[in-house]
């Protein structure tokens, strides 16, 4: 039985018709078209769903549809600036090389936005606890450290 | 660059739908309710409906089609059931996340046992929405915050159609998987009791990999020490970056002894246990590294762990002993020393 929610997507209002079963993650990548977030494991391993929920990292293959309503959703298409600029974590990760197939980027950018928000200037530790549920099948870790690692400490993103 | 082109550009102002493909869950009805109360009403009156806090275990659940339920009553609406309270101790709803325990710095002074395990929990993706209840509730032997929450004499509290009752964590775990919670039961959430001044409590979780895993040994430890029978004057009189060993040698003629003591051991058994008899042991002695060892061979002979994928049963077994003796001297220098000259986590 279909039913109707209302939430902020990427700071815009969303009115939506959603199915129950349905999940966060479903809803964005298959409704409303918006692919930047991947799916990967579907169990909440692996981080490449993130998004944030209210100002947190939240896996979204795990999120119950209807407790999105009244919430505010960002996903990795939310960061880039009206005029196409970057933001300042994914040309991080562009000037580091922190990108290889690219698959869990998304969920790694997410995951460190949230951090960022949250804590201005981790520690190095700090952001491997941070990204510690994106798993990077490339094992490119020391670059994706490397680029969290450059923004930090430059202020809120 | 091309602006990105979403479903929302294209019905701009309508109402956005979609269609079911590859939705592969069997339908069910989502429940929202906005009261304990309510939520048990609905848990009574509906057929094959389960709770659902945050999320994490039952989603997987539900996707690898192990449960079907007809009925979904969430548990993230009700009104203060993330709260966190203080009266006689600690009080933890039901609806509050491993996060937020976490970051409470009050837990983390009083009851760091708890805030040790609830750190060590999954990712942070996963904290951030899973619920402390829920992972008491699922009673696998491995959660890692049973056995903090055995060692610090956790009460839980539960409402049900019959009314609400309080029982000891202990007594409220019945085996794998099996808790004490009858139909249409809710756990509302934990009473810590306040502990005597001079405790210090701890939680060692044993990995393969830092993140992301399940313990293959997890132990708890809450000792409170007094000198002579006395109360330790000021923590700052151990101001030292000297490991834990180093100063309990030269301690050994005040008389420091160990007055109450509790040990809680996960993955070790079915369910998580206490080691009555190590703590019986321990109860009342005066404290030496050499104590803690024989302690660790008595907590060890009370395990009885088995093979899994995760680690062999012997293996487990000397690890309980390892384990045991780290986190009792984890949980007396946490009463000695300023928090903050106690080692990293990740250095015990």
């Amino acid at each position: 039985m279909k039913q109707e929610i209302t939430f902020k997507i990427n700071g815009e209002a969303c009115r939506v018709e959603v199915d129950p079963t349905w999940t966060l993650l479903y809803l964005l990548r298959e409704v409303l078209e918006l692919t930047g977030t991947k799916e990967g494991c579907g169990y909440g391993e692996c981080g490449a769903c993130t998004v944030i929920v209210d100002g947190q990292a939240i896996n979204s293959c795990l999120y119950p549809i209807l407790e999105i309503e009244g919430r505010a959703v960002t996903t990795i298409e939310g960061l880039r600036k009206p005029d196409g600029e970057l933001h300042p974590l994914q040309q991080a990760f562009v000037n580091k090389g922190a990108v290889q197939c690219g698959f869990c980027t998304s969920g790694m950018i997410m995951s460190a936005k949230a951090l960022i928000d949250e804590n201005e200037k981790p520690t190095e530790e700090a952001i491997k606890e941070g990204i510690a549920g994106n798993l990077c099948r490339c094992t490119g870790y020391v670059q994706i450290v490397d680029a969290i690692k450059t923004v930090a400490g430059r202020g809120r993103t | 660059m091309q602006p990105c082109r979403d479903r929302r550009e294209k019905q701009k102002g309508s109402l956005i739908t979609g269609n079911d493909k590859g939705v592969t869950v069997a339908g069910f009805e989502y429940h929202k309710p906005h009261s304990i109360k309510e939520a048990v009403h609905l848990m009574e009156s509906l057929d094959n409906a389960r709770f659902i806090a945050g999320g994490t275990d039952v989603m997987v659940l539900l996707r690898q089609k192990k449960i079907a339920p007809a009925h979904l009553i969430s548990l993230r609406n009700i009104d203060g059931f993330s709260d966190i309270g203080f009266e006689n101790g600690l009080q933890i709803g039901g609806g509050v996340t491993l996060n937020e325990i976490v970051a409470n710095d009050f837990m983390q002074k009083r009851y760091p046992a708890l805030t040790d395990a609830a750190a060590m929990v999954g990712s942070r993706q996963i904290r951030n929405v899973a619920t402390l209840s829920g992972n008491i509730c699922n009673a696998a032997p491995s959660a890692d915050t049973a056995c903090p929450l055995l060692v610090l004499d956790a009460i839980v509290k539960t409402t049900g159609p019959q009314g609400n009752r309080q029982l000891p964590l202990d007594d409220f775990f019945l085996g794998e998987g099996r808790v004490d919670l009858g139909a249409g039961e809710l756990l509302t959430g934990f009473h810590l009791p306040r502990l005597a001044m001079n405790t210090g409590s701890a939680y060692i979780k044993h990995t393969r990999r830092q993140a992301m895993d399940l313990p293959m040994v997890g132990i708890a430890a809450r000792v409170t020490i007094k000198i002579g029978g006395n109360e330790i004057g000021c923590k700052d009189a151990f101001c030292t970056i000297d490991n834990i060993s180093n100063i309990l040698s030269k301690l050994e003629d005040e008389d420091l002894r160990i007055e109450e003591v509790r040990i809680a051991m996960g993955v070790v058994a079915p369910r998580p246990v206490r080691a009555r008899k190590a703590e019986a042991a321990l109860r009342g002695k005066v404290i030496s590294e050499k104590l803690f060892e024989e302690i660790a061979e008595i907590a060890a002979t009370e395990a009885q762990p088995r093979d899994s994928i995760r680690g062999e049963a012997w293996y487990r077994r000397e690890m309980v002993k390892v384990l045991t003796k780290r986190v009792i001297l984890k949980a007396v220098d946490r009463v000695l020393r300023p928090d903050d000259l106690i080692r990293p986590d990740r250095l015990w």
